[in-house]
């Protein structure tokens, strides 16, 4: 007999039941705060499985989701699931283009997107998917006079026709649903190749969900702004999986836009965030804390040097003078909790960041002025659920220890592999995928690098298959360099090279609100991206980063090879949509090798200017040619002497 | 998509205006209709008149020839208040908002001719005014979320970029529920990007609330693209009125963008 509470439509009907009048979503629109309670979200998904069935929906079948974090959006994935269905959650910035592969690799038939923009976009898309033949949008702006498409509204006035002709048609479908079924495939970026489509139950994603909220103490009171991209596995696990499980509150912000403003409105008390998004907070009161009057901008670097010193330990409950209790309690009346404020993190009990290394200064930034900021790490195929870090056992440079339930092992190679309740069910019609990556005693190779440390907790170096040797034998971790590189704020994204070499070479993409802001403050005028990244000032000041960078390295004995001796600031962006980038902002290092190969060879050359003609996507889909002279600029290196003294 | 909709009932009729600053002739005996929910470009080099037709439409200008007759009533010239009463409005080639004032205030000023509430009513708040003031922000904001300015609500309007004040204006435009509404080059200024959404609002605006529209534009591509149809104006004279097609292939149209050898 399978337990009561297997799928998450029966979690939902419970949820209803249990706390019926409690808010389980809310929404801005006009202006407002709207609100769904459970009972509520229950009607709405039960209106929209019934319209997906009324219109031919069957067990089995793939739903394909696009847009924002809109409520119907969420609730179409209950309502699929209580059908027996499988959501397919897609990345809803992708050109039409890349929605191809996806539908036509899920086989999509149904489809329910946000608005006009994503309408435009499948349609484009459809006459490539010979199997779509259902969609629905949200949002009916712009979409009077469009042909072949049907508003969710009608959809859920179709589903309640049917539910009283069927009454007991719903409670039997969610019934019949079984805690082994798939109920979403979920697609992985894709560094190499084409995306996967990683198929994962109603069980993985409870137990992950349920392992989470245990290890947090969240609970039905907690409330989650969710603003992260649907298709992505940690929007679904805490979004989703973690909302539908403790039964706390989700918030869908206005627009992407608003984001900021609406996390103020609500003050979550649990967040989840990448990296690149605390950073760009910290950048935004930074730059407005150099606008601020001097007197403010004393107490603000008086009160932050404090809480560098004891923020953290406080936080961890850990012994802290007296006298620095009291200048860091007066601190927080005067600089930490206003800040706190502005940044919409007066509720929060823990947030979470993952994705991407932090850097070591704004993750002790967060936790000193009290926000219970920690790491967590896991993949898609994981949902997203592997290593947690516990209340007072925080560290930068780990990602914590064992989630409950879940085993960790190192292999031979150093690559991380793990077992447990939350590993994917299998890759959607890839066995040979599926059999490579989980072997035969059932661990799942994660394809990354890292090690145990002496408390226990799990630190990633690299992805294995990225770690390389130079010419000379040392490894050559490029992440890890890259990193570092972008731990500094005016620094955006880097590329280093140096497998198969005799040195070190770096792609640098400036951060361009960070870099303007400094080329504003000393009257440097520039037009764009590629004018200011080719200013000599601007060159200096990254090549400071870089040699910053070398320091460091140059005292971590093996790597001191890796130091970099010359570097370009690339004339563009990288952009997912020139296939650079992978749409979660990972660098794909083989395609842009491949791509920039030019400036390789000249990086690698004793040239120190490179023509390149690039071609861009523009947002709207047109292309164009960018092209530019790019200078090359060398960097100090320690010589091997001064690494040697001092490893 | 290609707006379809120019069979409908003429809304606005000018009849051979003419209008001159002294001896300076802007326009000279010009004629032509607008219908319903259509979308309207009038073209021309600078200094064409284009700008003072649309100051005539909306009674910034009084001609000194000719009848304007808008939704069947015929005048000799418009005043602005009237005409903002009767349904029309307007944005302005060199936005026009109150900079120190915030976005959602900017729009809420479109409002204006809607609010019937005494300055006594107002002040304490309560009954019409109360409703009203519910009302006209439910408008606003319905108009922000349609333009897509939700993020810069608050933002006082000075500190925004060229292309978004442009939006804020439409915006305000929006607010007063226009029958008819006159944009002077709403995309000037933009990027490609800007350019696009911008057509896709005004677009949207013409389908949405069926709002017959008048537009002055330099962006050729543009003009072609939304318009229904388009006048041609030169030296204050009308050489050109078509469609897109017709125009693009007139004779007299091409000579005065290209330039002619006289």
């Amino acid at each position: 007999m399978e337990a009561e509470l297997a799928t998450f439509p029966r979690l939902l009907l419970e949820h209803a039941h249990v706390r019926g009048e409690r808010p389980a979503t809310r929404e801005k629109d006009l202006g407002i705060w709207q609100t769904w309670t459970w009972a509520q979200v229950a009607d709405e998904v039960r209106a929209l499985a019934c319209g997906l069935a009324a219109l031919g929906f069957k067990r089995g079948m793939r739903l394909a989701i696009i847009g924002d974090n809109r409520p119907r959006l969420y609730w179409s994935m209950t309502a699929a699931q209580a059908l027996g269905g499988i959501a397919v959650p897609m990345y809803q910035d992708a050109p039409a283009a890349e929605f191809v592969y996806v539908l036509n690799d899920a086989e999509i038939v149904y489809a329910i997107v946000e608005d006009q923009e994503q309408v435009d976009k499948i349609l484009e898309a459809a006459p490539q998917v010979p199997s779509l033949k259902h969609i629905y949008y949200d949002d009916p702006r712009g979409l009077r006079n469009y042909e072949g498409v049907t508003s969710i509204d009608r959809l859920q006035e179709i589903g309640r026709e049917f539910d009283l002709a069927h009454p007991d048609f719903y409670n039997d479908e969610v019934a019949r649903g079984r805690s082994g079924d798939v109920s979403i495939v979920l697609y992985t970026s894709g560094t190499t190749g084409k995306p996967k489509g990683v198929c994962q139950t109603h069980a993985a994603f409870i137990v992950s969900a349920q392992g989470g909220c245990g290890f947090d103490k969240l609970d039905s009171r907690d409330s989650i702004l969710s603003y992260l991209p649907m298709a992505w596995v940690g929007d679904h696990l805490f979004s989703y999986a973690q909302w539908l499980v403790a039964g706390f509150t989700i918030n869908c912000p206005e627009s992407g836009d608003t984001v900021m403003t609406d996390l103020r409105e609500i003050g979550p008390t649990y967040y989840f965030a990448p990296p690149r998004v605390f950073e760009n907070l910290l950048t935004q009161v930074m730059i407005r804390m150099e606008d601020a009057s001097p007197i403010k901008r004393g107490l603000f670097r008086y009160f932050t040097a404090v809480a560098r010193r004891c923020g953290a330990a406080i936080l961890d409950r850990k012994p802290v003078s007296v006298s620095d209790r009291l200048l860091y309690a007066l601190g927080n009346v005067l600089v930490y909790a206003p800040l706190r404020n502005v940044l919409g993190m007066s509720r929060i009990r823990v947030a979470y960041t993952a994705g991407a290394a932090i850097g070591p200064d704004l993750f002790r930034f967060y936790r000193s002025i009290g926000i219970n900021l920690k790491q967590l790490y896991g993949s898609t195929e994981t949902c997203a659920y592997v290593c947690l870090q516990p209340d007072g056992g925080v560290k930068f440079d780990t990602v914590g220890e064992a989630a409950p339930g879940v085993e960790i092992k190192i292999a031979e190679g150093g690559e991380v592999l793990v077992r447990g309740p939350m590993l994917l069910k299998e890759y959607y019609k890839r066995p040979d995928a599926t059999a490579e990556s989980i072997d035969s005693e059932g661990f799942f190779h994660t394809g990354d690098a890292g090690l145990i440390d002496d408390s226990g907790q799990l630190k990633i170096i690299d992805r294995a298959k990225d770690v390389g040797k130079m010419n000379g034998g040392a490894m050559f971790a490029p992440n890890y360099i890259e990193n570092k590189l972008k731990f500094f704020p005016h620094i955006k994204e880097a590329v280093a090279f140096g497998n198969g070499r005799d040195s070190v070479c770096a792609f640098i993409n400036i951060d361009m609100g960070s870099v303007g802001n400094w080329a504003e403050r000393r009257g440097i005028a520039y037009s764009g991206y590629t004018d200011l990244g080719a200013k000599p000032e601007v060159y200096r000041l990254i090549g400071e980063c870089v040699e910053e960078v070398n320091a460091e390295l140059a005292r971590e004995g093996p790597l001191s090879a890796s130091q970099i001796h010359r570097f370009i600031i690339l004339h563009k962006e990288l952009d997912p949509d020139d296939d650079e980038l992978t749409r979660t902002r990972k660098v794909r290092r083989n395609f842009i090798a491949e791509k920039y190969g030019v400036l390789i060879d000249a990086l690698y050359s004793d040239r120190d200017v490179q023509h390149i003609e690039t071609l861009v996507k523009f947002e709207d889909g047109r292309s164009g040619m960018v092209a530019a002279d790019l200078k090359i600029e060398e960097a100090k290196t320690l010589p091997a002497a001064d690494a040697r003294e001092a490893a | 998509m290609t707006p379809g909709r120019s069979s409908g009932a003429v809304l606005l009729a000018v009849d051979n205006i003419s209008l001159s600053f002294g001896g300076v002739k802007a326009l000279t005996g010009i004629s032509f209709d607008v219908r319903e929910q259509e979308i309207r470009a009038i073209i021309g080099p600078n200094g064409a008149g284009k700008s003072s037709m649309l100051n005539v439409i909306n009674g910034v200008y009084h001609p000194q020839q000719g009848t304007i007759t808008f939704r069947g009533e015929v005048r000799r010239d418009m005043n602005t208040h009237r005409a903002a009463a009767q349904g029309i409005a307007r944005t302005f080639q060199n936005i026009a908002l109150f900079k120190g004032m915030s976005v959602l205030d900017n729009i809420l000023t479109g409002r204006n001719l809607k609010m019937h509430a005494t300055f006594i009513e107002q002040a304490i708040y309560l009954g019409r005014a109360r409703r009203e003031e519910l009302e006209n922000r439910r408008k606003v904001e319905e108009v922000i979320d349609f333009l897509e300015i939700q993020h810069i609500r608050k933002t006082p309007v000075g500190k925004l970029p060229y292309g978004l004040q442009k939006r804020v204006e439409l915006a305000r435009a929006l607010a007063a529920e226009p029958i008819l509404l006159l944009l002077d080059e709403p995309m000037a200024g933009m990027n490609i990007e800007e350019k696009q959404d911008m057509c896709r609002f005004v677009l949207d605006v013409n389908e949405q609330y069926g709002t017959t529209i008048v537009l002055i534009e330099h962006d050729m591509g543009v003009v072609m693209d939304i318009s229904d149809r388009v006048i041609v104006l030169d030296y204050g004279k009308k050489i050109g009125d078509g469609t897109p097609d017709e125009v693009r292939g007139s004779q007299a149209v091409i000579d005065a963008y290209l330039g002619v050898a006289n």
